[in-house]
């Protein structure tokens, strides 16, 4: 650095003499004798190189637009694309307190230093928690694809099973990081993924297949409701039965913005509950809002295995006041270290703080509001796409908000399809055509209340265009 | 004169969100569905046997007390808005103007299975910030699909399954060998992962022997996962000799850069022989912490390793950018989709603010503010620094014990940290298990606070150091500015009083309460 170089906005001791004050308080010599103990020949060789400074907030703001500005999105284009991340509306005082900086910010603190934030993140956990119809809600992990690791293995110390078993159908993406958790098969503590038939008129989980594979090694049966095709497991409450009748625990994975019209899972038997947060009020981010969380029945049983953040209500030391801290903090690896349950670390906490926000705006009514506007607009999409010669909606009328639309009778790909719809501004549905599904050419699209009856017929139309 | 703030905590007696509001209240509101659409589609389209009977039990408030309610709780949270020393986790100012870059559509309503075509600018922001990344480490790939640093450690774990399985080898190396000082989640993911974890404990100069480590490695371990410097802010001489002795016996050797800040620029992982390393972008690279997330763990590695990483890899192809998810040997993923990448996006706006002699300058100002910092506690008196014997400078972070005041007064270091809060200081971080000294605390200086900023950290501490010798009840009962007052820990452990959602504490707690005073109303 020269003399006349200025000082940091981000480094208070970049000023001019702040380095030589401390280093005289020290009686050190030069920056060099604090770092006595790194030996000489450690030093990196190799020059860095890195690419040019951007000294001022302008330089950086206008280089961090250019380059975003190169992306589409879909606020200016009309997307139809789900699968693990979905375009919901997000309450603007949703991205004023996430925003916050005392939460943007914040490390740890204490129960009391930072008790705003455990008390926000307790209400999450309440709210989902009266959604869900379950006791326990644990602050939420990374994806909802860990989520279903987590609580996967959870049942096998559970049960001392090793075996669960998931749909024909799972999203891939979820499957895989499943797969990860369940370690290959030379390790000890390997968990066999085994796949359940699901039937192709309904699409939903073929129960004689189920319950032909419920033997006694079975650690957990998951499912998810809505399912990753969209449909509706209308025969939940049997498959938990015939689950906990086979000794093994009934895990499932389910939409949060569901359960102002869907059954809550607490009332069909599920013991595990697995679910994403984004769709309750973070934005996409290009996958970067995803979070999952995990819940179950307030049973030591299942609180014993948690792996990361139990946030308990309890009392202070003044009559009459609540505070907020953590349960069970010696079961996860910050207490245990390998001896804990799994491992906890940074999640995806603020997206807890969003969730609590979100579901405290929508209350009761906005759920049952929203489901009914999902729901409604998701069918009405498909039956406007059936429409289109050559295209046929695969289960046309068990599905929530995504559904499977097959265009083996256009004569074109999937991949065609969705050039075409670029071009005129859509973002077609995800192309699931080699996913080993045998559903030929298909996709799977996704309708949200923020598609308007007249975006739908948008689509519907420039489908017709682009297929003739 | 040191400045000793006198702080008095928001205390809105804030009610818990479910006991809040009215019968009907709206907060948000949807459109019913359109006419064409109940003609087209009709009503009840749920099927009967899985139609919500129940009404959920959320609150009913408006738009405004949601918003009143949630700024309330932001105001009772002090989050770094004192002075926050918080060591192994290098606090530092997060950009505003990176963080509402990422708020805008072109980021924050992006999906990530949009086509490349119209994902250009967040993959080049990508690409260049793994360059960024390459050059500081020396490694040849990063991807950012691990959710923190933890996730990064598992992603090591995961590829290197997925590397020895690769040679026929995963069921003879099975062991991953560790210190004991190592964050925990190296010992946790490498057991979730399927390994048995080898500890090596500490000498009197702070780190395992090589010795130790020599006799740890064999034809059994798959790989090893240490940190350097420490926690205790000591840097271990040996690490080059580690390395070479991990590689002799065939193990990979993953360098967990926690601690980079104070070697930034410095060190390169790869010129050190590391295979792999991981670096915390919400930690050192300037992203918000977010109270535990959303978070990244970069993990970056040699072409050695490159094949066995999680998909999809952002590269760039000619002049254009694009998703690589054609791996066959990949250790499959850790995560759904490519990461964090708002946080990406924060941490390419930080270097490319910083620059490489930012960089470096950073490193040497959070490494001479330690110094400054470490100078001042050893003149209080009941402090004392870890291993005393090491008297060379410690690097970015220090290991300190309150074991003597402790013992003199009683009060404890969790006394100590629920006092600082009073003074509008952040409590400090005190120790990852296993607690290798008395009362811990493990102050980090940093390069964001100014010398008058680490004045008044130390005056605070002095200043309780004091009060726990003259009135060692006021700490102890701490704190008293604050919105609570000290939390009971008895419900924590206790399955009849824990209660994590309002259900719970109304069926526990409450339902209990109301049989007592039913009761009592009774007689």
């Amino acid at each position: 650095m020269t003399d006349n170089t200025p000082a940091h906005p981000w480094m208070a001791n970049s000023a001019p003499g702040a380095i030589q004050a401390m280093l005289d308080e020290i009686g050190a010599e030069s920056v060099a004798t604090v770092f006595e103990q790194i030996p000489q020949d450690h030093y990196r060789t190799e020059p860095l190189q890195l690419p040019p400074t951007l000294s001022s907030e302008m330089e950086l703001k206008r280089d961090l637009l250019q380059k975003l500005n190169k992306n589409a999105d879909c606020e200016a284009n009309l997307s139809f694309l789900g699968a693990g991340v979905w375009q919901h509306h997000v309450p603007a005082i949703v991205d004023e307190i996430v925003g916050r900086t005392e939460f943007a910010t914040n490390v740890w603190g204490s129960y009391q230093s930072d008790h705003g934030r455990n008390q926000a993140w307790f209400e999450f956990s309440s709210q989902l928690g009266a959604l869900l119809n379950l006791d326990v809600v644990q602050l939420p992990v990374y994806s909802w694809g860990c989520a279903i690791g987590h609580a996967v293995r959870m049942a096998q110390r559970i049960t001392g099973r090793s075996k669960v078993i998931v749909s024909q159908l799972s999203d891939p993406e979820r499957l895989s990081v499943l797969r990860t958790y369940c370690q290959p098969t030379a390790m000890d503590s390997h968990i066999e993924v085994v796949e359940v038939a699901v039937d192709p008129t309904t699409g939903r989980i073929d129960l004689n297949d189920l319950q032909s594979k419920l033997a006694d090694d079975v650690a957990a049966v998951y499912f998810e409701n809505p399912a990753y095709l969209g449909t509706i497991e209308a025969e939940a409450a049997e498959i938990a039965r015939l689950t906990r009748a086979a000794g093994a625990e009934t895990i499932v994975g389910i939409d949060p913005v569901s359960l102002g019209v869907m059954t809550a899972p607490g009332d069909y038997g599920a013991d595990i509950v697995t679910g994403p947060v984004q769709p309750l009020g973070v934005h996409m981010q290009c996958g970067g809002g995803v979070g999952g969380f995990i819940a179950s029945r307030d049973e030591e049983k299942y609180v014993l295995e948690y792996n990361g953040f139990l946030v308990s209500i309890v009392e202070t030391q003044e009559p009459g006041q609540l505070g907020f801290g953590l349960a069970c903090p010696h079961q996860n690896s910050y207490g245990s270290r390998e001896h804990g349950k799994d491992w906890t670390g940074n999640s995806t906490y603020l997206w807890a703080i969003a969730g609590a926000v979100y579901m405290s705006l929508l209350g009761p009514e906005g759920f049952r509001e929203l489901g009914t506007l999902i729901v409604s607009r998701a069918r009405y999409a498909a039956k406007c796409i059936a429409d289109v010669p050559g295209v046929k909606i695969v289960w046309p009328d068990t599905t929530f908000k995504e559904f499977v639309v097959n265009f083996d009778g256009t004569g074109k790909t999937v991949a065609e399809i969705n050039q075409l719809l670029r071009g005129r501004g859509i973002f077609g549905g995800k192309d699931i055509s080699d996913e080993n599904n045998a559903l030929g050419q298909s996709a799977l699209y996704c309708v949200t209340e923020i598609h308007t009856a007249a975006d739908i017929r948008t689509l519907a139309n420039t489908l017709k265009e682009v297929l003739s | 004169m040191t400045r000793i703030p006198e702080f008095r905590a928001a205390k809105w007696n804030e009610p818990v969100v479910m006991e809040m509001g009215r019968s009907g209240a709206r907060g948000q509101l949807f459109a019913a569905p359109e006419e064409e659409i109940i003609s087209a589609v009709g009503t009840d389209l749920i099927p009967e046997s899985m139609a919500r009977k129940d009404r959920a039990d959320l609150p009913e408030i408006t738009e405004f007390e949601a918003q009143r309610h949630y700024l309330h709780l932001s105001q009772m949270t002090l989050g770094m808005m004192g002075v926050s020393l918080f060591g192994t986790c290098t606090m530092k100012y997060n950009s505003k103007t990176a963080e509402y870059a990422t708020l805008r559509p072109q980021l924050a309503e992006v999906h990530p299975y949009q086509h490349e075509d119209t994902l250009q600018g967040v993959l080049e922001i990508i690409h260049d910030f793994d360059g960024i990344l390459q050059s500081l480490s020396g490694m040849d790939q990063f991807i950012f699909q691990a959710g923190g640093g933890a996730d990064a450690a598992y992603t090591m774990a995961a590829v290197a399954r997925a590397y020895w399985q690769d040679r026929g080898m995963l069921d003879q190396r099975t062991e991953m060998v560790t210190s004991v000082q190592a964050h925990p989640c190296n010992p946790a993911t490498a057991a979730a992962a399927g390994f048995k974890v080898v500890n090596l404990p500490l000498e009197e100069n702070g780190y395992p022997s090589l010795a130790a480590l020599k006799a740890a490695v064999s034809e059994k371990t798959a790989l090893i996962m240490i940190n350097n410097p420490d926690d205790m802010g000591i840097y271990n001489p040996e690490i080059k000799e580690w390395v070479r002795v991990a590689k002799e016996a065939g193990a990979l050797c993953f360098y967990d850069h926690a601690n980079f800040n104070g070697v930034m620029g410095k060190l390169s992982a790869r010129e050190l022989g590391f295979d792999a390393c991981m670096f915390m972008l919400h930690k050192t690279f300037g992203a918000p912490k977010a109270g535990g997330g959303p978070a990244v763990g970069a993990y970056g590695c040699t072409d050695k390793l490159a094949p066995y990483l999680p998909c999809p890899v952002a590269v760039k192809e000619r002049d254009r950018y694009v998703l690589d998810e054609d791996r066959p040997k990949s250790a499959g993923k850790v995560r759904e989709f490519w990461g964090n990448v708002p946080q990406v996006v924060k941490a390419y706006a930080w270097s490319r603010a910083m620059g490489a002699d930012g960089i470096q300058l950073a490193s040497d100002i959070s490494v001479v503010a330690n110094n400054y910092m470490d100078k001042k506690l050893a003149q209080i008196p009941g402090l004392t620094i870890s291993n005393p014997s090491i008297t060379t400078h410690r690097m970015e972070m220090t290991r300190w014990s309150l074991g003597e005041l402790t013992e003199e007064t009683g009060v404890s270091t969790a006394d100590f940290a629920n006092r600082m809060a009073d003074y509008g200081i952040d409590p400090y971080w005190m120790s990852h298990e296993p607690w290798i000294v008395a009362e811990p605390f493990t102050p980090e200086a940093g390069e964001l606070w100014s010398k008058e900023d680490i004045d008044t950290w130390i005056g605070v501490i002095a200043q309780i150091a004091e009060e726990a010798r003259t009135n060692p009840e006021l700490v102890k009962t701490a704190p008293h500015n604050q919105a609570i007052a000290q939390v009971k820990g008895d419900a924590f452990e206790d399955p009849q009083k824990w209660a994590m959602t309002w259900r719970a504490y109304q069926r526990k707690i409450l339902g209990e309460d109301k049989a007592k005073q039913n009761a009592k109303d009774v007689a």
